[in-house]
């Protein structure tokens, strides 16, 4: 019985022993929150669908620790994605911005909507133009 | 009969997209830095740390450099490519060995030979990152005024030296004889 609690308690440390970058960058809890929030806006180039905040690849450590640098050294958040984007281009931030090339992200989807939109106002008017019944046409 | 025609237009079209779109390799990103300033560093060297090796030893050259580690696989594959390179005398390589231990290097080095004019040990991988590496073997070609030409990613060989790196060269220095 005892084997078995000690074996449960390994495994419940186990588990965030291996939670990457274990305990708090910043002291103050508002930093750590803004880096928090920042980590999980940049992807992880190598694996390219995790942010760097979930990602244990080394890139991804090293970018954390470029982010805590640019953070104590009062850079903001504008400053730190620039720097960024300037490095890896502008795949490296999750929310790509709206500007520049990745404009098109931003409007493409309510270009298609708008071009749907008006493809069926164009169906639907020439289908009312139609007469409503066959007998109508007859009599 | 327009309906049609704009129907085969728009399939022609989608067509078009997925052609060119899914012979995209996604892990290779276009690099922001290219006709940009190459980025500045200086390093210590992995064969002697007292001194070192960085953008201001090839200022005013055309030059490769190349970043690269002994856990990378592919830098292994292309490792006699840039030997075979380095001994055509066209064009000097320095070396980053990225995020690498000095040991492991030195041996490299020592067994497979060394292409490189020098190679700066980037050990904490910052000086990689201020080159937006991601992927090594990465190389960047780098004009005499220290403009980033080109940057490939993956190993190197002969065909893709011809087909991507010479037209660059050639273009800034003419027909090397």
């Amino acid at each position: 019985m005892n084997r078995i609690l000690v074996l449960c308690v390994a495994l419940l440390v186990s588990s965030t022993a291996t939670a990457i970058d274990t305990g708090a960058a910043f002291e103050d809890p508002e930093m750590q929150a803004r880096y928090e929030n920042l980590i999980s806006e940049v992807r992880c180039l190598v694996c390219q669908n995790q942010t760097i905040k979930d990602s244990n690849v080394f890139l991804a450590a090293d970018l954390r620790r470029e982010i805590r640098r640019m953070m104590a050294e009062g850079m903001t958040n504008g400053e730190i994605a620039d720097f960024l984007v300037a490095r890896y281009g502008d795949f490296v931030l999750y929310n790509p911005r709206k500007s520049g090339r990745t404009l098109i992200l931003w409007i493409t989807p309510a270009l298609l909507l708008g071009v749907g939109g008006f493809v069926i106002v164009r169906v639907v008017r020439d289908r009312m133009k139609m007469p409503i019944d066959d007998d109508v046409l007859e009599s | 009969m327009a309906r049609y025609i704009a129907l085969i237009v728009a399939f022609v079209i989608m067509i078009g997209i997925f052609a060119v779109g899914l012979e995209r390799d996604p892990s290779k990103l276009p690099s922001p830095l290219i006709d940009k300033p190459a980025p500045e560093y200086e390093l210590p060297r992995v064969k002697d740390p007292m001194s070192t090796i960085g953008s201001a030893d090839y200022r005013g050259q055309l030059v490769l450099v190349n970043i690269w580690a002994t856990w990378c696989v592919g830098c292994r594959q292309e490792h006699n490519y840039l030997l075979e390179l380095a001994a055509r005398n066209e064009i000097p390589i320095y070396g980053i060995n990225w995020r690498d231990h000095r040991d492991d290097a030195l041996v490299w080095l020592e067994r497979l030979g060394d292409p490189y004019v020098g190679s700066g040990y980037d050990e904490d991988g910052s000086v990689g990152i201020n080159w937006g590496a991601y992927g090594a073997p990465e190389t960047f070609l780098i004009s005499a005024n220290g403009t980033v030409l080109h940057k490939r990613i993956g190993p190197l060989d002969e065909a893709i030296w011809q087909a991507e790196f010479m037209p660059k060269i050639t273009a800034q220095t003419g027909p090397i004889r």
